[in-house]
């Protein structure tokens, strides 16, 4: 990791711990708020910005995981938190499933179908689906997450949950992004037959991206119902997966500073002007349209990483 | 039986207005290979004005209930166009050069700019149109009663897709039409202004989703600003389904996917009812990408 970026990583840190020692109830809420759409986005960012992949189903991996840690709580009394790997899985698996067969479609069809799967997602939930989801007024009585013996309640808690939790994500994400994977899904993403020729099997570095993303999804969807205790579909809607979308276009898809800047102008921005909160997608809407004529990338770009002809050397003495 | 003949041709009217909408969708793919998510919006906009201009200008009650709707209609259109062809100039136009997806984000921004501004003039509740601009009755026709306004609703499509059926194959400028649809440069080369012909698509497309969205507003009697989102997916599904960048092929599209979509509600559940386009949507784009007539779509390497 570049020294400046440690340091930004560093300092943002340092200014949400002393923002949320200071601030009161509802803006910690506005904040944990920011770090769940800022775990949903950069778990979709694997997927949309490192793979080049459109998705725009992502709320539907967030309702797998949302809902099958409710289902694990209420009806088998586990502890939440525990449900979190089972989420992941779910949601992995059910990722993994649809993607499939459609994971050679081009861009803007994958971009429909993931529309199309997200909303019979949405729809077999209402219907509740195998007489467990609820119906239209989904699972409620929702167990705490417990830490410890802690029982996690205010937002504070919350904010420390889930900010610590956008925190490891954002390095194994730094990680994976320098590694082998990473760079073939850049690679796949920039330029998909000179990748296909030079041997990185593409369509499986597509469904893993798929796979993975997923799964973050839906462990941030548990997370999400512990916080809320209640979850019903229309939190899983279309828009939820837009807005994501649009964190990760906006901030500079592949970009992990950028998915995070985003997070926060999305999501964060229209708490702080309240007035703007009804025109808020008319605002982003016209600003997905100016974006893409001047600023295609992003407000913070991803930039390819470069590496000093020192290291080059030293990896290839390795044995 | 007769359920049967009322979900066939409830489900053939609404597949009028499917195909009509999925003609938009085919003829700017078929150009610039470019889906305009932006089009439901346009569609949305058609049944909005024509809302306000059938209740601000009383034009029913001053021509007369056929005349007054032909009129509206002709206005709707028009207004749509317009409203297509300033789209296309700030959204599209300035991406011709830049990489396709990027303009589908656009288009992507722009149908979230659209569907705002009409929550923003008009309110985010269901709109209500008059309800006494066409004559409420049925007609008795294969020993069920249809009413009247079904049958409007099947026959203006279908004379809509006709014309444009017929403008696009016997003109010179539907020729032009389907020589930038097949390969642009050469298009340039013999002469035809390329640009010129992508606003006209622009015109022909929105004025005919505009219509559609009239039609719904006449046959369901109300609309709401969201509606656009759930018709535009029917309409790309049928445009899929048909065979994307062929017009024939939107039109039986549409037309299969509103009767599948009837006789699915009527039998199968009604509350699946969305689910099942979005499962042909699956299925086709899975199976035969190719759709029922139409070009390759899948990426071949």
């Amino acid at each position: 990791m570049k020294r400046s970026l440690a340091l930004a990583y560093l300092a943002l840190a340092l200014l949400l711990a002393a923002a949320a020692m200071f601030l009161n109830a509802y803006w910690v809420d506005v904040l944990n708020s920011v770090g769940l759409y800022a775990l949903l986005a950069l778990s979709l960012n694997l997927i949309l910005g490192d793979a080049g992949l459109f998705n725009m189903g992502h709320a539907a991996f967030y309702a797998v995981g949302a809902y099958t840690a409710a289902i694990i709580n209420t009806k088998y009394q586990v502890p939440i938190l525990w449900a979190l790997p089972a989420s992941g899985l779910a949601a992995a698996l059910f990722g993994g499933l649809v993607a499939r067969p459609v994971i050679h479609l081009r861009g803007d069809y994958l971009l429909i179908v993931t529309i199309g799967m997200g909303e019979i997602v949405r729809i077999a939930l209402v219907n509740d689906v195998f007489g467990l989801t609820g119906g239209p007024n989904g699972i409620f009585g929702i167990s705490r997450p417990v830490v410890f013996g802690h029982k996690i309640h205010e937002p504070k808690d919350f904010f420390y949950l889930i900010w610590g939790f956008v925190a490891l994500t954002v390095f194994l994400f730094h990680r994976l992004g320098q590694s082998r994977f990473g760079r073939a899904l850049n690679y796949l993403r920039e330029d998909e037959v000179a990748a296909e020729g030079s041997g990185v099997d593409t369509a499986r570095y597509k469904l893993m991206a798929f796979v993975l993303g997923a799964a973050w999804a839906g462990m941030a969807g548990s997370i999400y119902a512990a916080k809320m205790t209640i979850i019903s579909p229309e939190s899983f809607s279309f828009w939820e997966s837009v807005v994501l979308f649009m964190i990760v276009i906006l901030g500079g898809s592949g970009s992990i500073p950028g998915v995070l800047l985003g997070a926060f102008l999305v999501v964060g921005l229209p708490e702080i002007f309240r007035g703007f909160a009804t025109a808020r997608m008319l605002v982003f809407g016209l600003v997905m349209m100016v974006m893409m004529v001047f600023r295609t990338q992003g407000i913070l770009p991803w930039r390819a990483v470069r590496f000093k002809e020192s290291d080059i050397v030293k990896a290839e003495a390795a044995p | 039986m007769e359920q049967f003949l009322q979900q066939l041709t409830n489900g053939l009217a609404v597949g009028g207005i499917y195909a009509l909408i999925a003609l938009g969708y085919t003829m700017v793919y078929g150009v610039l290979k470019l889906i305009n998510f932006a089009h439901g919006d346009l569609f949305t906009y058609g049944a909005y004005l024509g809302m306000t201009l059938l209740t601000s200008l009383l034009l029913t009650d001053r021509l007369g209930a056929v005349l007054g709707v032909i009129v509206l209609a002709a206005m709707v259109m028009g207004l749509v166009a317009l409203l297509g062809a300033i789209l296309e100039r700030a959204a599209y136009r300035p991406l011709r050069e830049s990489p396709r997806l990027s303009a589908v984000v656009s288009a992507l921004g722009a149908s979230i700019f659209l569907q705002n501004t009409i929550m923003l003039i008009y309110g985010a509740r269901f709109q209500v149109y008059p309800a006494d601009i066409l004559p409420q009755t049925a007609v008795h026709l294969l020993g069920i009663d249809i009413p009247l306004i079904r049958i409007l609703v099947l026959l203006v499509s279908l004379v809509m897709m006709a014309a444009l059926y017929l403008f696009v194959q016997k003109t010179k400028v539907g020729t032009a039409i389907r020589a930038a649809a097949i390969d642009q440069g050469a298009a340039r080369l013999m002469g035809i202004d390329v640009n010129k012909v992508i606003l006209l698509v622009f015109l022909i497309g929105p004025a005919l989703g505009g219509a559609a969205g009239l039609l719904v507003g006449l046959y369901y009697g109300q609309i709401n600003f969201t509606m656009g989102w759930i018709y535009g997916m029917k309409a790309f599904t049928a445009a899929i389904l048909g065979g994307i960048g062929n017009i024939p092929g939107a039109m039986v599209g549409g037309l299969l996917l509103g009767v599948i979509e009837a006789l699915g509600a009527g039998y199968i559940s009604i509350a699946w009812k969305d689910a099942i386009s979005f499962f042909i949507l699956i299925l086709i784009l899975i199976v035969r990408p190719t759709g029922l007539l139409g070009e390759r779509v899948a990426e071949k390497i």
